[in-house]
Parts: structure tokens; sequence; C-alpha cells
């Protein structure tokens, strides 16, 4: 009896083995003879329709399978030749004619036209779309007043087709990102045969996005789609600039376990990853040939202090905790140099702009600010509470945070984390006195930043309210004639907000990916913006994973 | 005399000696002494904590960061600097009290609910039962975050929550069991004997069927340890900088390569405890069989 | 024996259809909707999109709407994921998680139920000893925990297996079913220790083995009959859980499967996905629960006869 158990253990090693011997070739040698990229994703995307997804995950996928007017360059982030080949701007620069490539083709072999997009845009703008994204368009001439149903009819707003392959924008002021916005998936065309297929033209859950269905104008189409499994890209066979593209096809796998993924990307199962574990990056950074990879990205993570609750309503206890933390200790150990301590809403260096600095690290000074405010040394303090949702970077930067102002400033803090729908339900509702946020550009210009501090917008939630501020952000630097006028309304508005201090900027992020040596063509840059039709694969490159 | 008082008397008397008789028994097994010697020794030292911890659980020296076991820091640091020892003793407070009292609402519950269902039996057996299938079905995740918005974060709730839903096993292990325990001589006996149905169950039935609760009490244990980790990582129950052997658990797994001593002694905490309780659950078990007493 | 069966599966229909009812009222009243996002979503996109999903109208007409669609078997379209429907959701998961429950319960029977009978046969002895520790071990390891601990080992060090995937991989379906099996391994090796440690000291028994039969015919026999009657009563609900329960292992695995989307749908209040995915596990668990004390009742002697005087 003993020893029928006894000779379990190795027979059921054994079966272990047998099957496991042979697990063969790696998705990395297998994709680099066959052309495809393995591309860890982060997570399933909601769907591929362009008006009706949001999020990062969807982004990269969409880009790849449609293309809009202008792209941005993977390197500079300038706007370069998409579906139009080329366009003019007016002197006032409020009327934008897009002239669309006549090469440029639908997935099915249809020629693209002026009116798809005007077709798409309606859709976009359409009250009964519900398009999340539908503000990227606001900045076309009634176009808000559409959504909003004001107005009913679209001839209205400021997109024309003048013929099959000239597409006329009218603005309501000049925008200088506009050309930038051509790159976002809520402006790209759909095919309106294949969407009236299946449903109306404002429908948001038809099937038409599915393999077999779906019309696209993109670089790749789309090959199969396992729902949680992988999606799965082929290049396009009428492409426009298809012979510069030299990947055969991608797969996407929804990474969402960020361990599982870094493990992937060192079995070689991956080319890439989404993002990497923190405590993992002093260890890649060590390696020659490091397949990690850091740049700069264009948002900022802060704290929301509402203005309206003691002892927070208090500019002085507000400007204490600013000059209470240490970012650049906080940057340095508990997010090993992976981020960039920050003293402002906007991120250094957007498109030439960079915002004030205001203030630094100085806890005297800190406290100096808390007894004027009537807290000498914390006594009397009512406590404070911040807020996170349930993430474990939220937490170490929340757990950090609440030891330096107790530490610094000798006050109670407490922390609390909620769960995702509860904690934008206490944001949203201001039921909370510091809560935890970060904003990610959707284009780079500082607008984008600083309008989300106007009275009232949707993404304030501090409660902080300032005419003069408003009058800047809404009406005087649209206005501006040059880019200089422009920005030093920009300074002067974030320097107005940055001294009463709605929000405790603490860190600009960056992305962090592991990419394969054999893979060439992902540039870094502020958008982490990608485009797949530019990247290659250079088989017999080894990943050298040192002696650890 | 009536006989039920006769009944009640014969019945006091034999569980006295019982008592006796298994405490004898449990006093030369070994392996359970020893686990609940073990178990004194650390709930005496969770006890203890705010006096004995080397350290403040909240200090932290960002600039030291995770280091391994040294003289300084027996048991290493955490990223934060925190020593590890301090964060284990305080974690235990938690841990065990959470283990302790949520396990023991789920039994009082579960081993009541289950007794009375399967001694009744017929429609109560059956409506108690379906009562049961219910809450197992209920969605638990929306269920927590319900919780969490009416009654705020709260620790006596978290030992609620989680007894509520352990529970539910416990019923039905213990319904099947007094099922096949009411038709035995010894309960027609008492039956005949005329005793009140709630003296049998207690005085009959829950004894002779310590085995299964015993048993499925120490598995109830750690696994209550492991659900609070996660009420608390969803926000029911502790917050930091507080922590519990559960959490100190989870942020080790993700950094097992990297920094295996915040995985390894959480981990030995956690275990120790479980072995213990499990030699001493064990030996409960035996010492109070009844049957396995008879001869 | 029909007749019970059938009288259980008749008050499945009340069990759930509280479930549901419950579920649907509980789901609503949580705070945040499905279309909060981390960017403000304006009014007007808000009020179109609760158009689109009929969320405008009043509440207990919702509800009799989905009574209606759920009559027709349909679970109406998922919020989070647009352009796919519940019943397509639920139809792609569910032969993955089924696989994946199918291989680890049988891992867990296979392994626990060893265990335990031999732990059972020599208490206190060595041979208990070790597969009760090993067992102690299992239930301390949480899935989050043995997942990825079984990945750096056969995975990264070893390089014998893939680190992901289901059916992508040869030998790719072997980590994940012992990960979640590991922890029903263990449960079941306790309890069937216990069971068998009841059993073996019972007259009956004594008077086979006094009548000379061979050890191993005593316990397939006699003992395993009675003694796995707690692990039948604990295995009806384990299997439901094990559906719920796979949450972890498809997340560390990358497994297509339903967890994913029974845990996740609640925090994305994925109302529809909630309700769909409780619908199916309630309908699973009462059959569950029901095949479970059947054979507890066929095991056991003593409750058969009660069968055959009826319900």
């Amino acid at each position: 009896m003993m020893r029928l158990f006894q000779s379990l253990i190795p027979a059921s090693a054994l079966v272990v083995l047998l099957t496991a011997c042979g697990s063969g070739e790696s998705n990395v040698e297998s994709g680099n003879r066959e052309g495809y990229l393995h591309y860890g994703n982060g997570a399933e995307p909601q769907g591929l329709d362009p008006q009706v997804v949001t999020g990062v995950p969807e982004n990269h996928i969409v880009r790849a399978l449609f293309e809009g007017l202008a792209v941005k360059n993977p390197k500079t982030l300038e706007p370069e030749p998409g579906v139009a080949e080329r366009w003019e701007i007016s002197e006032d620069g409020t009327v934008y004619t897009f002239y669309i490539n006549p090469e440029a083709k639908w997935s099915n072999g249809e020629a693209m036209t002026a009116s798809d997009y005007v077709w798409s845009w309606n859709r976009a703008l359409h009250p009964d779309t519900g398009s999340l994204y539908a503000y990227m368009l606001y900045p076309i001439k009634n176009s808000e007043a559409y959504s909003k149903r004001e107005i009913t009819d679209f001839n209205e707003v400021g997109v024309k087709a003048l013929d099959d392959q000239t597409l006329q924008v009218t603005l309501n002021a000049p925008t200088p990102y506009f050309l930038q916005l051509m790159d976002h998936y809520s402006s790209f065309a759909v095919h309106p045969e294949t969407l009236l297929k299946y449903g109306k033209m404002t429908d948001r859950f038809t099937p038409w996005t599915r393999v077999g269905s779906i019309v696209s104008n993109g670089p790749f189409t789309l090959e199969e789609w396992s729902l949680n499994r992988r999606i799965i890209i082929k290049k396009s066979e009428h492409y426009w600039d298809r012979d510069n593209v030299a990947l055969n096809g991608v797969y996407f796998y929804p990474t969402e376990n960020v361990v599982s993924e870094e493990r992937m990307f060192r079995a070689e199962q991956l080319h890439y990853t989404a993002v990497v574990p923190l405590d993992k990056i002093p260890d890649y950074r060590t390696r020659e040939n490091s397949p990690y990879v850091q740049s700069p990205y264009l948002g900022t993570y802060y704290y929301l202090v509402n203005t309206d609750r003691p002892p927070v309503d208090n500019v002085l206890v507000r400007q204490a905790l600013s000059y209470a933390l240490d970012r650049d200790k906080l940057t340095r150990t508990v997010l090993q140099d992976t981020a960039i301590a920050a003293y402002s809403i906007t991120p250094p260096d957007t498109l030439g702009y960079n915002p004030p600095k205001l203030f630094s690290y100085d806890p005297s000074k800190a406290r100096d600010l808390l007894a004027a405010a009537g807290y000498p040394n914390g006594e009397g303090w009512p406590g404070l509470e911040i807020i996170y949702n349930t993430q474990e970077a939220h937490r170490k930067i929340a757990v950090a945070v609440q030891q330096m102002w107790k530490k610094e400033l000798n006050i109670d803090i407490t922390i609390a984390n909620q769960e995702w729908k509860v904690y934008l339900n206490s944001v949203s509702q201001r039921e909370f006195q510091v809560a935890r946020r970060g904003w990610i550009g959707d284009y780079v210009d500082p607008n984008n930043f600083l309008d989300l501090f106007i009275t009232d917008g949707g993404n304030n939630n501090t409660g902080y309210a300032n005419d003069i501020y408003d009058e800047i952000i809404l009406e005087r630097a649209p206005k501006a004639k040059t880019r200089e006028a422009r920005y030093s309304l920009f300074t002067e508005a974030e320097t107005m907000m940055m001294n009463d201090m709605p929000i405790i900027p603490i860190y600009t992020y960056t992305s962090k990916h592991l990419i394969h040596p054999s893979v060439e063509g992902i540039y870094p840059n502020l958008m982490d913006s990608l485009n797949l039709k530019y990247v290659t694969l250079h088989p017999g490159r080894r990943l050298d994973m040192g002696s650890n | 005399m009536s006989t039920q008082d006769i009944a009640s008397l014969v019945e006091a008397e034999e569980g006295a000696s019982l008592w006796n008789d298994a405490w004898l028994r449990l006093k030369k097994n070994r392996a359970a002494v020893t686990g609940g010697v073990v178990l004194v020794v650390m709930v005496v030292l969770v006890l203890l904590t705010p006096w004995i911890a080397p350290y403040s659980y909240e200090a932290q020296n960002l600039d030291l960061g995770a280091t391994p076991p040294s003289a300084a820091h027996w048991l290493g640091t955490d990223i934060f600097g925190r020593d590890l020892l301090t964060q284990i003793l305080y974690g235990g407070r938690i841990s065990l009290a959470v283990g302790f009292i949520a396990t023991a609402v789920a039994l009082v519950i579960g081993v009541t609910w289950g007794a009375v269902a399967g001694y009744v039996g017929g429609r109560v057996d059956e409506l108690m039962m379906r009562f049961v299938d219910i809450l197992y079905a209920l969605p638990f995740m929306i269920f927590i975050i319900l919780l969490m918005v009416v009654f705020g974060r709260n620790i006596l709730l978290l030992f609620l929550a989680i007894g509520a839903v352990e529970w539910l096993t416990m019923a039905r292990i213990m319904r099947t069991q007094v099922q096949s325990l009411r038709q035995q001589e010894f309960v027609e006996a008492a039956v005949s004997l005329g005793l009140a149905p709630a003296a049998i169950i207690f005085r009959h039935i829950i004894p002779n069927a310590i085995g299964p609760i015993i048993v499925y009490t120490t598995l109830t244990i750690p696994s209550v340890m492991l659900l609070e980790a996660f009420l608390s990582f969803l926000g029911l129950g502790i917050q930091p900088p507080q922590t519990s052997w559960g959490l100190l658990i989870s942020y080790g797994a993700e950094t097992m390569e990297e920094y295996p001593w915040l995985l390894i002694f959480p981990g030995a905490a956690l275990t120790i405890t479980l072995f213990s309780l499990n030699f001493l659950g064990d030996g409960l078990r035996d010492a109070l069989d009844v049957r396995g007493s008879k001869d | 024996m029909v007749r019970f069966i059938l009288w259980r599966l008749l008050q499945a229909i009340p069990v759930i259809f509280v479930v549901i009812t419950a579920t649907f009222f509980l789901v609503r009243s949580a705070p945040g909707g499905p279309f909060d996002s981390e960017k403000a979503v304006l009014p007007e996109v808000k009020r179109a999109l609760e158009a689109q999903y009929k969320l405008d109208l009043p509440l207990h007409e919702q509800y009799f709407a989905y009574l209606g669609d759920l009559g027709n078997g349909d679970l109406g379209p998922s919020f989070k994921y647009p352009g796919r429907s519940v019943n397509e959701i639920l139809g792609s998961g569910l032969p993955v998680t089924a696989e994946l429950g199918l291989y680890a319960l049988t891992f867990a029977l296979f392994v626990g139920v060893l265990a335990g009978v031999f732990a059972a046969l020599k208490p206190n002895t060595r041979q208990d000893f070790i597969p009760m520790g090993m067992a102690m071990i299992g239930i301390c390891m949480p899935s989050f925990l043995l997942g990825p601990l079984l990945v750096l080992v056969f995975g990264i060090y070893l390089d014998w297996l893939p680190i992901a995937g289901w059916g992508d991989l040869p030998g790719d379906k072997i980590l994940p079913s012992i990960t979640l099996g590991s922890a029903y391994a263990a449960y079941i090796a306790r309890l069937s220790r216990a069971g068998m440690l009841e059993i073996l000291s019972q007259d009956y028994i004594r008077t086979a083995r006094a009548k000379g039969l061979p050890e191993w015919q005593v316990v397939t026999q006699h003992a395993l009959r009675g003694g796995l009657i707690p692990v039948i009563a604990f295995l009806g609900p384990a299997f439901a859980g094990l559906l719920a329960g796979s949450f972890v292992v498809e997340t560390i695995f990358q497994i297509p499967g339903l967890g994913r989307f029974y845990v996740q749908a609640a925090f994305n209040r994925d109302y529809t996905m909630i309700l769909g995915t409780t619908v199916f596990l309630s309908t699973l668990i009462v059959f569950f629960n029901l095949i479970s004390d059947v054979i507890a009742a066929w095991l056991n002697p003593r409750l058969r006869a009660q069968f055959k005087g009826g319900a």
C-alpha cells in the first residue's frame, strides 16, 4: 500500500515530463520566421468600432485596422499623410481642406470617399450614438450644438464633401492640434454600407466589427478574434501603402496579469509587453542590450483636493501638503526611477510648452504654512483621508505620501482604497477630501490639461472655480495669434491655478515596455504611439537574459 | 422524577466524564500538545506586539527599501524600508482575530442551521436548504461592494461578511451528518425518552458529528484568512498601513523572484499556525471521538 | 428516488427566480453605473447610452422586460463589450472553463481521495503525516501564489511547460489544471481522511475485517462508500465554486474562460453580464447540489431507506 503511494509521485512527475518534452519552437521564433509580431496588449478590447471604443488596448488594434486622414510620425509625432495625401489650411487657420489619396481603399477594394467621412463624423457626433469621444470633434463648427441636439441638421456642421476626393472642414477657431485629432480613432471613417447592413447608423452594438463582416481601411485586416484569447490581424491587400508594410500580421494577447506578461516575454512567448512590473525594472536596467525601454509619457499623476471640505478648503493647508512632499525621493525609491517629479499639471515639454515650477520640497516652509493655517505642529488637526482605487501602484504611492505628511507635519492621515466604480462615484459626487487621479493626454497640447480645471468642468472634481482662469482658457487662448502668445496665456493661467493648488501634482508618467531585440521600428514617444506598419522583424537575434 | 430528568442526569454525568477522558487523551497526543503550545505562543506574541515589536509598524525608510534579513532587521525589510518582523507581528493580530472570530461565526450559524435542517427534516429542511442554495448563487462580489457602501469600512463588518459566506458549506456538511446520525439507535433512544429536540441536537447529535466539524473548521480558518486579504484588497476591511498575513503574502507573491523573504516569512507564519491548528484539531477529534472511546 | 429528483427540480424554479430577482435589484443599487469612466462622460452622451440600452425606463419595467427576454433564452447585450451578447460570451467561455474545471477536479479527486484514504489507514504514522502535511500546504497556498510559483519552476527555470495560454502550445493545460485543482485536492484529502476514520471504527467494518477480508477489499467494498460522504457533500458546491473560483487561474494563465467574466462583470457593473452569469451559476449550483445529495443518499444505506418511502 505504502509502496503504491510512494511510486505515485515519480509516476505523476513522469507524466508531466512526457507531455512537456519538446515544447518546441517559441512564439518569437515562429513569429520571426513567418513575419508575425506577438504583442502583449494588456486587456481584451471592449470592441473594435472606432466611434464606440475608448481606452488604450482598443487604440492599438483599431489604429492597425483603420487609418486616419493624417497620421502621427512615430519618431517626431508630426502629422504625415494617411488617407489624405495632402491638405491645405486657410490663412486664418479655421478651414482645412483634405485631399483624399485616390489609392486609399477599403479592405473590400472600394475606393474611399470624402462622403464616407461626412457620414462617419455624423455618426460620431450624433446625439443618439453616445460616443464618449464625441468631444474630440468639437473644434468643428456647430458640432457641439449638433451633439447636444441644439441643431438637428448635420449640414450646418462644418464638414463638407466638395467632391469624392475633397473634404472641407471648418473650425470654430484656429486649433493648432486639429491635425493630431485626425489620428485619434474617434475621427476615423467607417464603411457606411457595412454598418447599415447590420443596423442604424447610430447603433452601438451591432456585430459589424466581426471577422468576415468588418470592412476597414488600415494597413491590416482582422483575421481572428477569440474573446479573451487573442486577436490576429493580417497585412491588407488593399492598403494604399502596402508595399511599405513589413509585417505579415500581428497576434494581440489580452495580457491582464503583468507578472505573467513579463514571464511570457522571458520565455519568448511575446515580442512586446504592454507594461513592465516595477520590481523587475532595476534588474532589466543592468542588462547589456536591455530589452527594457522607458520614455516620458504625456500624463500626470496627481491628488485631487476637494476645495469645499475642511481642512483642505484652506489654501494654506493645500500648499503645506504640497511643500511637505518629497517627490524626488518618492520617484527615486517607490517608483524605481520610472517617473519624473511633477510640480504642475501639464507635463514638461508638451509641444514646446513648459509648465511653471512654483514650489519645491521644503518641510520647514510646509510647517510654517500649516501653522499659519491654524494648525501649529499639527495641533487641532481634524484628520484627512486619501482615497484611491484598488491597485497596487496607487497603494504604494498613498502609503508613502501618508507617511511623509505624518512625519513632516505631525498630522493624522488615513488612507482608503475603493473598488473602481465606487471610487469613480466618490470622485464625481465629490465625496472625498483628497483623491488619487491621473490624466493622460488625448493629444499633445497644454490645452488638453489646462481645460480640466475650468469651472464645473466634468473632470475638474475639485470645486475649483476661477473666472479669470476660465476666460483665458476658453476665450483668450483660442484666439491668440501666435504660439508664443498662446503659451504665455497658458503660463499665466497655470501659475494662477497652481497657486490656488486645487490639485497636488505628484509625478509625470513614463511608458515602459519590454521589446525583443528582433523587433525594430518601435520608437519611444510622448504618446506611446506605435504605428505597426513601420515595425520590422529580424530573425536570429536572441534575448539575453544574463546569468540570472 | 420524570424520565426526562433521569435522562438529563445520566447525560450530565456522562458528559463530565467524557470531557475528562477527552482531556486525558488529548494530553497524551504529542502532536496535538505541540500544536496547542505553538498556538498559545502565537496568540501571546501578537497580544504583546505593541510592547515587543522591534520597530514602529508604519515608520518608513524609503532610501533603505527592500533588504534581505540582517542583524538590524531579522526578517528583512519591505519596499518602504519597514521592518518585516514588525509587520508580521501586527499582521498576526488581524489574521488570527479574523481567522478565529469569522470562523466561529460561520461555525455557529452553519452547524446550527445544518443540524436543525437535518434533524427536523421535511418541509422545514427543504426551505432551509433552498435558502442556502440561494445564498450560494448570489454574486458574492456585488454583495461585498454593497456591504462596503452601506456600512462603510469596519473591521467587525469584515468578520460578519466572511462568516456570512463561509457558513454555507458547513451547513451542508452538518446536515448530511445529522441525517445519518438521526437514524441511529442512541438518538432514537433519546427521542423515545422524550428529550426536547434542541437537547437532542446539542447533546447527542453535534458531539457525534464533531469529527467533520473540527476538520472543516481547520479548513475554514486558512480560507478565511486569505479571504480577508482579498476583501481588504477590495476596500472592505483593513486599510494600509495596517496589514495582515494574507495581505503580506499577496504582496510577497508579486515579488517572489526579487524579494523572496517578503513571501517566505509571512507564508511561514501562516503555515506554522495552520499546522498547529491542524494537529490540535486532529487531536481534539480523536480525543472526543465517542465511538473510539468505547473500546 | 425519481420522485425525489423531480421534486427537487421543481424546487429549483423558485430558487432561481429568487436569485434572479435579488441579483437584479442588488446590482442596480450598487454605486456607479456601466458607463462611468475615468474621463467624465458628458451628460448628453450618458443619456444617449442609457437610451440605447433601455436604462432610461423605470426599474420595474426593465425588470419585467428582462424576465421576458430571459423566457426566450435571451440574456441581453453586454454593456462592457458592445456588439457581443451575453449568450455569446457565455457560450465562448463555458467550454474552456468546463474543461479546466473537469481536469482540475479529476486531479483533485484522484490525488485527494488517494492521499486521504492512505492516511486514514494508518493514522498518526508517517503514512498519515506526509500526505496530510502536503494537504495542509496545499490549503495554505492560494492559487495566486501557487500558479506563479509553478510557472516559475516549470515554465522559467526548467523550461518544460508554457507560461500561459490554453490550447495554443503543447502542454499549456497542465499547470492551470494543477493550480486550480490542488486547493480542492487538499480539502478532499482532509475530508476523506476524516470520513474514512469515522467509518473504519464502525462495527460493520470490524466485522468485515474479522471475517478475514483483505484490507483493500474492506476499503473498496465497504469503507469507501460511507467514508466519502463528507467529500460528496463538499463536491456539489465545490464544482460550482470551481467555475466561479477559476478567475484567478484564468487571469494568471491567460485562459479565455468564464471565470474572468464572472468577476469582472461585477467590477464593470455590466448588469446583463452579471445577471447572465448568475442565472447560469445558480442553475449549476442547484443542479450540482442535487447530484451530490443524490449520491450521498445512494452511498448511505440508512438514507436510502428514507427515499424508498418517497420524498
